[in-house]
């Protein structure tokens, strides 16, 4: 296991945190929780195997939340020293004061155990920050040369983020974690007379090392050698006929599905309102736990922030909480929510599920998405069994465009290929498909999931929520599954043309 | 802490590079987060960023780190100097701008700070006693940033720009959340703005919901507001990048090769354009360049901006250009800017007139979770949010229910039969990116309303 690197842990961790804490105190806060976060970020992007732009960047500060008269008040600051720790607590009080006139719900926190001085660091072999610029750039050069020729553009890029963050509470919590995530993205595009398209790579962003662009979790050689052919035939497929069909959806693209139709859906300060000017709230409200029919009995949802490798996976979360897994959507079923402390407490649960993030020092922890997967079947089907099931349908592949509204009723998928299934057998892609639905019709559509065998861990970077605008990494593991008689659109008609 | 200017200047003298450029960046935020007539978060927040940009013959090295330190500047500078050294050749690599400096350079940065809310936190809870009153809930989220950036160059540039931006949204809905209505503004300090009068027109959309009609799905005479038609244009000029059109890639994309500059894209003499200089949504007046991509380059920084047609006369003019991808297409340099306007014909009437003058169609509030179906057409899905209403007989009857739409913001400049009189609005989609925008409403005879939304 990794250890948390040295240069961090060299930081005034523990006195800038005494100094907040203790100022806080002095003040009279109910509670005070102190974050020191460190974000590296690196993005490279290549053109047609040249270099188009890199950036190295990252963010350093620390920050100050307590609980003053019953209100919250947050404070960030920059300066690493026990004084502007202590001047970002009083600030936070003061933040606090200002607010107290237009706060009528007393602020109260769910208990959790106290966690003296632990760490946690994420599953990866090699740090990405580690390998010389010019290695990545080399070998992201050599993957788009090697699709160039038979497809008129290659886009490449890489992003690698290391998160590190030191914790401390008023309780007695003592917390420090790192954690590395890598997604690299090739991008062929080709025009075929005055069609033009393109088509991307289907590898997930996840949370390894660089070893996962040298072998480890995905075979990118072997992916990128299959793509210029696939690109030259969905140039001269034919366009969708819309109408309803049958659908086997292939993890690549269903976990996006799952993020916008379970994961947020599934939030409960969503389903309290908390974001409802701007995020949305959710059809699945607070008096509908334990009776909304999700979706089918072989839908099972859990969240976690435990799995390894999971973008969400963490050790303890920003509040303190420590990462646990918990059931979502049992046998259709919904039958729990994603928490924070204060809604834990407010809500009757008890304990929090650890689900409190900030993404940088300067914004305060909001309830984020934990991993939220679709959990496959035991001893369940193939993939190929599963469209060996279906007389007219399409296989879904790879994510594209995605949309839904903000009760997460209604959501519109595009991907990156689409097979016609005749008969239980793949005829060929087609173009301009689109697949939309209401989201419970949708998963009580959902005949059969696929078995373990079919089980991938896909996820995103950025999925944004909240005001300051927050971006959360997430992970969703879904195995293949087919849903019966889906709404598809063409793309095209709808454009009008 | 060094201040914004010493730091620049030592920087530059510790590179090494054949030339270097200098970025900082002083942010200071304060917002307010509520919901259902209560304070949910809050905060203040500082941030201090410095990207070093190092060029080595044509090869380029950018480094960027937050609270940097007086001792740990060599570092972040030779790290800089030495990723330039190690850099394969950039394509977009151009003489730097030679030395121009703006007043201003040696003032002290002025943060902003919870303070900015002093007036505006009491009104808005008077507002939350009378919405509590009245059965309303009110939501929302208030932040102003004042963002300072200084740049440097070893070729002289001294340049600052002082940007102020604050963002007021408001959404009330009725007690039992079925009804929603939303307004929103920009400001540049929050003085001007008014809370008790946006709640007042929030309470009278409510009360245009209290009667329901349900519409299938289908193409409808639709008035866009102004935030709505922003949030389509904004998306529009995002894409409007002329490398990815030269390449073949988007709607700006000419069959054959080549980019569309020259089309007419409109009917209506529709003019879109930004401009550092317009009145309330003034910008940065030179490039600021954190890293290249496909529409800006570094070595573009400090390069000035001025008054720059995007659309005019309903015919396409510019895309987003850096120096290099202007030379790639033959066209003008016209880089992107912070701000977007749009006006159509002379004497365009107001949104309140557009509706009297309708028979029957539709009034949105504003657009949501807008992403890109086909970018060849720019075709767009989304939804429409906190408010579809019926007009009849040049009356507001009703409140509709909530739809899918997909559509492409170019194909409707074809089809609009109607630009109304232009007035700064608050794009609802884009704020968090995108807030100085002067818009006008539009009307368009057959918006595509694809499928019914269950959402209220």
């Amino acid at each position: 296991m990794r250890q948390i690197d040295p240069d961090f842990l060299a930081l005034p961790l523990r006195r800038l945190a005494d100094a907040a804490l203790q100022r806080a105190r002095d003040l009279g806060v109910e509670h005070a929780a102190f974050r020191l976060e460190r974000v590296r970020a690196e993005t490279l992007r290549l053109f047609d195997a040249g270099l188009e732009g890199s950036m190295d960047a990252d963010d350093l500060g620390f920050a100050v939340r307590v609980i003053k008269d019953g209100t919250w008040g947050f404070a960030s600051g920059i300066e690493l020293t026990p004084e502007a720790a202590a001047r970002a607590a009083e600030e936070a009080v003061r933040v606090a004061a200002v607010s107290a006139p237009i706060n009528r719900e007393p602020i109260e926190l769910s208990p959790e155990p106290v966690y003296s001085d632990v760490t946690w660091v994420s599953a990866y072999d090699v740090d990405p920050f580690d390998v010389p610029l010019r290695d990545k750039v080399a070998l992201l050069s050599e993957w788009s040369s090697g699709m160039l020729g038979a497809v008129d553009h290659v886009s490449a890029s890489l992003m690698q983020v290391k998160e590190q963050k030191f914790y401390a509470d008023t309780a007695g919590t003592v917390t420090t974690q790192q954690r590395v995530r890598v997604h690299p993205v090739l991008t062929a595009m080709k025009t075929d007379g005055d069609r033009f398209d393109d088509m991307r790579t289907l590898a997930p962003p996840v949370g390894r090392g660089y070893e996962y662009l040298t072998g480890t979790g995905w075979d990118f050689p072997a992916e990128l050698a299959e793509i210029p052919d696939l690109l030259a035939e969905k140039l001269k497929a034919p366009s969708v006929e819309a109408g309803a069909y049958d659908l086997v959806v292939d993890p690549s693209n269903l976990w996006l599905t799952i993020h916008e139709s379970i994961g947020h859906a599934t939030e409960l300060d969503r389903a309290l309102g908390y974001e409802a000017a701007y995020a949305g709230t959710s059809f699945a409200t607070f008096d509908k736990l334990g009776s909304l029919h999700y979706g089918s009995p072989v839908m099972n949802i859990t969240g976690d922030r435990t799995a390894e490798h999971g973008l969400a996976t963490v050790g303890w979360d920003d509040e303190g909480v420590a990462g646990q897994s918990f059931d979502i959507v049992k046998d259709g079923t919904l039958v729990g929510y994603q928490l924070d402390r204060r809604m834990a407490l407010m809500k009757g649960f008890g304990r929090s599920n650890g689900c409190a993030f900030a993404d940088s020092p300067g914004h305060v922890p909001i309830q984020r998405m934990a991993n939220v997967s679709l959990r496959p079947a035991e001893g369940g089907p193939s993939t190929d069994e599963l469209i060996s099931r279906v007389e007219r349908g399409i296989y879904v592949l790879g994510d594209k465009s995605w949309s839904i509204d903000m009760q997460r009723y209604n959501f519109q998928f595009t991907g990156q290929r689409f097979y016609r299934v005749e008969n239980g057998r793949l005829a060929g892609q087609l173009r301009d498909v689109a697949y939309q639905a209401t989201t419970t019709d949708f998963w009580r559509s959902m005949e059969a999931v696929g078995g373990r065998q079919t089980y991938v861990l896909g996820g995103a970077f950025n999925c944004g929520k909240g005001q300051p605008g927050q971006v959360a990494p997430v992970s969703h593991g879904t195995p293949s599954a087919l849903f019966r008689g889906v709404r598809i659109l063409n793309t095209v008609q709808e454009g009008g043309k | 802490m060094s201040t914004p200017q010493e730091t620049v200047e030592r920087a530059l003298a510790l590179s090494e590079a054949d030339d270097c450029i200098v970025i900082v960046d002083e942010g200071s935020t304060a917002n307010l987060r509520f919901a259902g007539n209560t304070l949910t978060t809050n905060g203040v927040a500082r941030s201090s960023q410095l990207t070093v940009i190092s060029v080595a013959g044509q090869g380029v090295g950018v480094v960027s780190r937050a609270a940097v330190r007086p001792d740990q500047l060599a570092d972040v500078v030779a790290a800089a100097d030495a990723a330039a050294r190690d850099a394969q050749p950039s394509d977009d690599a151009r003489p730097l701008i030679e030395g121009t400096s703006l007043d201003g350079w040696d003032r002290e940065v002025e943060p902003t700070s919870i303070d900015i809310f002093r007036d505006f936190a009491p009104a808005l809870g008077e507002s939350f006693a009378a919405a509590e009153t009245s059965g309303r809930k009110l939501y929302g989220f208030a932040e102003h940033i004042m963002t300072s950036t200084f740049v440097g160059s070893s070729t002289g540039l001294r340049l600052r720009h002082d940007q102020p931006t604050g963002r007021l949204e408001l959404n009330a809905k009725s007690a039992d959340m079925s009804r929603s209505a939303w307004t929103g503004v920009a400001t540049r300090d929050f003085a001007d703005v008014d809370v008790a009068a946006l709640d007042a027109s929030l309470a009278q959309r409510l009360e245009w919901s209290k009667r329901r009609v349900d519409l299938e799905a289908g193409r409808y005479e639709t008035i866009l507001p102004p935030t709505a038609v922003a949030d389509l244009m904004i998306y529009l000029y995002w894409t409007a990048g002329a490398r990815d059109a030269a390449d073949g890639r988007t709607v700006f994309s000419r069959t054959g090769g080549g980019t569309r500059v020259g089309d007419r894209l409109s009917p209506l003499p529709v003019r879109l354009y930004s401009d550092p200089a317009y009145p309330g949504i003034e910008c940065s007046p030179f490039v600021v360049a954190h890293a290249s991509s496909r529409e800006q380059s570094v070595f573009d920084n400090g390069a000035r901006l001025g008054a720059t047609d995007w659309i005019a006369d309903g015919t396409l003019r510019n895309l987003l250009q850096t120096r290099h991808s202007a030379e790639l297409t033959g066209l003008a340099a016209t880089p992107q800017i912070d701000n977007l306007i749009m006006t159509g014909p002379e004497g365009g009437r107001s949104l309140e007139e557009m509706i009297a003058s309708t028979e029957r169609g539709l009034l949105l509030t504003c657009l949501w979770y807008i992403r890109e179906v086909d970018p060849q057409t720019l075709l767009l899905t989304g939804l429409t949010r906190d408010g579809v209403y019926l007009v009849e007989n040049g009356e507001v009857v009703g409140e509709v229910n909530n739809f899918r739409f997909n559509e492409s913001p170019v194909d409707l400049l074809g089809r609009v039969a109607e630009v109304g009189a232009s007035a700064q609005t608050l794009p609802r989609e884009w704020n968090d990116y995108f807030t100085r925008t002067v818009m006008p409403a539009m009307r368009v005879p057959d918006f595509n309303m694809s499928t019914v939304s269950q959402a209220n």
